[in-house]
């Protein structure tokens, strides 16, 4: 059991976020977490969470690994998604009938484009030395437009089964598409940290660099690998996103959503600085924004006013969560085990002492 | 007047997990007096620096300043009492002009009487010699007429005490000049001046009195012109730990008509080492002496390629390979322990476990992962071979002494099986028994055949061990010592002997 609360120490800050936002639910009323069934799919807000975060979930394992290694953010990740997206669609519609393999194809293409973009951001971090954020930043203005472009000047729709099924629900599955590729992606990533020394490497680079070139780790190939992964993270959330959307808007599509997944990786008890990094925590932390989004809702708070409520709760939590309330809490608890533990020993005195206290 | 005490520091300690960093250190600065304060690295002298300055607290001792006794909590106290410091990096902001530079951050008022200040610059500035304007921005200053200001900057108010850490190791010997000129002007206003240098020329030139440290302890306060040279060098490098003087030294059973396990010929790298060649046979263990900055770690660096190498080339059993990349080192072979741990060596938030196992997951390559089993298993055999005290495997290696820290870094190269393991100073800053334990391992490591280079600042420690002594001075070989009768003086000898010649240079 001890070992169990070792291994998931890193999550006591996102377990007790999600914790403390099902209780203020539950608070407003258990029938929040009922799922029934609607025409042979689960429905209910449990689901619509995990539908909703899919996006966001996929992304911030992406930044997690950015962060960790180049020891910055990427900023560009909407905008990567809008473009990898944008030809998705472009190659989708131009075939004359969309099969299976139509979807595939577009998907890899697409992938293939996040990959360049990833390596653009990539190149620029790990060889050029710019810092990850200003680097980004000029997809994060330039982007948009680019996929503007591949648009044509328009926002295509996707009208066609396949991109209904993938963007909604398959019929016969209770569980919605985007909720299954989620999970398929996770399991892709435990597959590929189980496989390679990636975590090794990248935690090694983000701590000292230094220490890591001199034991024969390129710092430089392994920060341009993770942007080659964000990259790729963010063509399959766009692929999700333009499925779901059921058309393109290259203005709107996953518009800010790398404050979200910054946030989530910060939820997720990861430094920003870098370093040693839970991918676990940034899943959870994903979730965490969602149910967030939608309790603020439920509490019937203006729409206007709900980004307010937001960061006051975001705030609340990062001091909370600070290196400082952490000493403080970590420094009271040594106190009062080490009372305990003398009140253990010498049970009389410290009764007295104890007694003298309350009086 | 000279003897008039101004500083008088008495039986001082302060610990470090793991080090005791200084160990009843007495000091005496006297009024109108150039101090140097010699030591190799490790030997105090920055700790002794930072305790007078308020940057750290003393364990123990008694601290006066003219006869009233001071416990300086922060940097700014010990100034407010006139205690000026300049480092060897000179911290003043490069964009801002000489005189804002001066009084920057000085005035207690949100408003700066510009014309006041530029006018007061330009008196102290006349007055000290220094010459640069008021106004002229400080990045158009030479280097030497930038520490002049850091200097100007420090004893602007009523200072009594001036602390020069390695002032001149940026400056060429005209600046250096420029700068004893100020110095002495300092003196004959009765500041005292502490000095710490790397260059023995230069501490007999200016200073008066030398107090020389070595392992956190007090060897003694001599007048300068009472020591030679060579009693200086013998002071500082020490003889301690007589209790391992009688380790047996290996000697390389092959001769030097077989092929080298490592050779290179003319190799050189960015960070300025003259070419050089160098061999070392199966089972040998040979070493770098020379004092700091005499371009013994920048050898070991080129020959792992820690650095960028320029030129040469490098054989290993006598065949030409490529060594242009520390993974391209490894592969061949080759580890080397860093000079630095702290910076070059810990990966400071991971496990022991992750810190033992890094480089040889680097050698297997990106794909073929270690297993969390094999790696505790591993660590777990390294730290008892080692005798690493860590709680678990999995504790951060952060969390350790000076010592055990270096035991998880030679652990991680050892679990390589080099045939060639290059250890530079690995037994700097860490307790004296961790260090004999890692001479006994070296020595050990070479009766079952690996081939090392051990550098340390030590010369006994290296006597101990090397069969084979390469003396550096200025970026290259001077001297190759050889032979099982080695004595220190000998070696001393030697680099005072090379010291000498540049100075006839």
């Amino acid at each position: 059991m001890r070992k169990v609360i070792k291994n998931v120490s890193h999550l006591v800050l996102p377990l007790s976020v999600l914790t403390l936002l099902v209780i203020i639910n539950l608070i407003k009323g258990a029938d929040y977490f009922y799922i029934t069934m609607v025409n042979g799919a689960l429905y209910g807000n449990i689901p619509n969470i995990l539908f909703g975060a899919s996006e966001l979930v996929i992304l911030s394992i992406g930044m997690t690994l950015v962060t960790a290694a180049s020891r910055g953010q990427d900023i560009s990740i909407g905008e990567t998604a809008t473009i990898t997206s944008a030809v998705f669609v472009l190659y989708v519609l131009q075939a004359q009938e969309v099969t299976l393999l139509t979807i595939v194809i577009g998907f890899l293409l697409s992938c293939v484009a996040g990959l360049l973009l990833g390596a653009f951001n990539g190149t620029l971090v790990s060889v050029f030395k710019v810092q990850p954020m200003v680097a980004s930043l000029i997809l994060f203005t330039g982007g948009r437009s680019i996929a503007f472009m591949i648009d044509g000047k328009l926002s295509p729709i996707l009208a066609n089964d396949l991109s209904n099924k993938i963007g909604t629900v398959i019929p016969g599955v209770p569980i919605q598409t985007p909720i299954i590729l989620t999970v398929l992606f996770i399991v892709f990533v435990a597959v590929v940290f189980k496989t390679t020394t990636l975590r090794l490497y990248v935690e090694s680079v983000g701590i000292n660099p230094n220490a890591a070139r001199l034991n024969g780790i390129n710092p430089k190939k392994i920060i341009f690998i993770t942007f080659l992964i964000m990259g790729f993270c963010s063509a399959v959330a766009g692929f999700i996103a333009v499925n779901k959307a059921g058309r393109h808007d290259s203005v709107n599509l996953l518009k800010l959503i790398m404050m979200d997944a910054i946030l989530a990786v910060a939820i997720g008890g990861n430094s920003l600085g870098g370093g040693k990094f839970s991918i676990s925590g940034s899943i959870i932390g994903a979730y965490t924004i969602e149910m967030l989004n939608r309790t603020l809702l439920r509490l019937e708070i203006d729409p206007a006013m709900i980004k307010v409520f937001k960061a006051v709760f975001i705030i609340i939590l990062m001091v909370v969560a600070s290196p400082v309330v952490r000493l403080y809490i970590s420094r009271t608890m040594d106190k009062i085990r080490a009372w305990r533990s003398a009140a253990g020993r010498a049970p009389i005195p410290t009764t007295r002492a104890a007694g003298k206290k309350e009086q | 007047m000279l003897s008039e005490t101004l500083l008088e520091m008495t039986d001082i300690s302060k610990s470090f997990p793991g080090v005791k960093a200084l160990d009843g250190v007495d000091f005496k600065l006297r009024k109108g007096e150039i101090h140097a304060l010699m030591g190799e690295n490790g030997a105090g002298k920055s700790t002794l620096i930072k305790v007078i300055t308020g940057v750290y607290e003393k364990d123990a001792g008694l601290i006066t300043l003219q006869g009233e006794s001071i416990h300086f909590k922060t940097p700014e106290e010990a100034q407010n009492k006139g205690i000026g410091t300049v480092y060897q990096e000179i911290m003043l902001c490069p964009n801002l002009t000489v005189a804002e530079n001066m009084f920057i951050g000085r005035s207690h008022t949100a408003l700066v009487n510009w014309k006041q200040m530029n006018e007061k610059a330009a008196q102290l500035l006349a007055s000290l010699g220094i010459p640069a304007s008021p106004t002229q921005e400080l990045s158009s200053c030479s280097i030497a007429v930038q520490q002049m200001i850091a200097i100007a900057r420090a004893v602007d108010m009523d200072c009594k005490i001036l602390i020069l850490d390695e002032p001149t190791s940026s400056l060429d010997e005209d600046e250096v000049h420029k700068l004893f000129a100020l110095m002495r002007q300092l003196k004959g206003r009765g500041v005292g001046i502490i000095f710490i240098t790397h260059f023995l020329q230069q501490v007999y030139e200016i200073s008066d009195r030398i107090t020389v440290l070595r392992n956190g302890k007090l060897v003694g306060e001599y007048e300068t012109s009472a020591l030679s040279q060579f009693e200086l060098i013998a002071k500082m490098l020490g003889n301690e730990l007589e209790d391992i003087s009688k380790l047996k030294k290996h000697e390389p059973v092959a001769s030097d008509s077989t092929t080298p396990v490592f050779e290179c010929i003319g190799l050189s790298s960015s960070k300025g080492v003259r070419p050089f060649n160098f061999t070392i046979q199966k089972g040998e263990v040979n070493g770098f002496a020379g004092l700091l900055g005499s371009g013994r770690s920048e050898s070991v660096r080129a020959i792992f390629a820690a650095d960028k190498v320029t030129g040469g080339e490098v054989k290993i059993h006598g065949k030409r390979v490529k060594i242009k990349t520390p993974l391209q080192a490894i592969q061949h072979g080759i580890g080397y322990l860093p000079e630095d741990r702290k910076d070059d060596g810990l990966i400071a938030d991971l496990s022991v476990r992750d810190n033992i196992i890094l480089t040889l997951q680097v050698m297997k390559g990106f794909f073929k992962p270690l297993s969390l089993k094999q790696a505790q298993a591993f660590a777990q055999e390294y730290i008892q071979k080692l005798n690493i005290k860590t709680p678990t495997p999995n504790t951060p290696i952060r969390s350790l002494s000076g010592g055990n820290q270096q035991k998880v870094i030679l652990a991680r190269w050892l679990l390589t099986h080099p045939e060639y393991l290059i250890l530079d100073e690995p037994t700097r800053g860490i307790d004296v028994g961790t260090k004999v334990e890692i001479q006994k391992l070296v020595l050990k490591l070479a009766s079952e055949g690996m081939s090392l280079t051990f550098i340390s600042s030590e010369i006994d420690e290296m006597l101990r061990t090397c069969s084979h002594l390469i003396v550096m001075k200025d970026r290259q070989i001077v001297a190759q010592l050889k032979g099982t009768e080695l004595t220190e003086n000998d070696v001393m000898n030697v680099i005072a002997q090379g010291g000498k010649n540049t100075c006839a240079k």
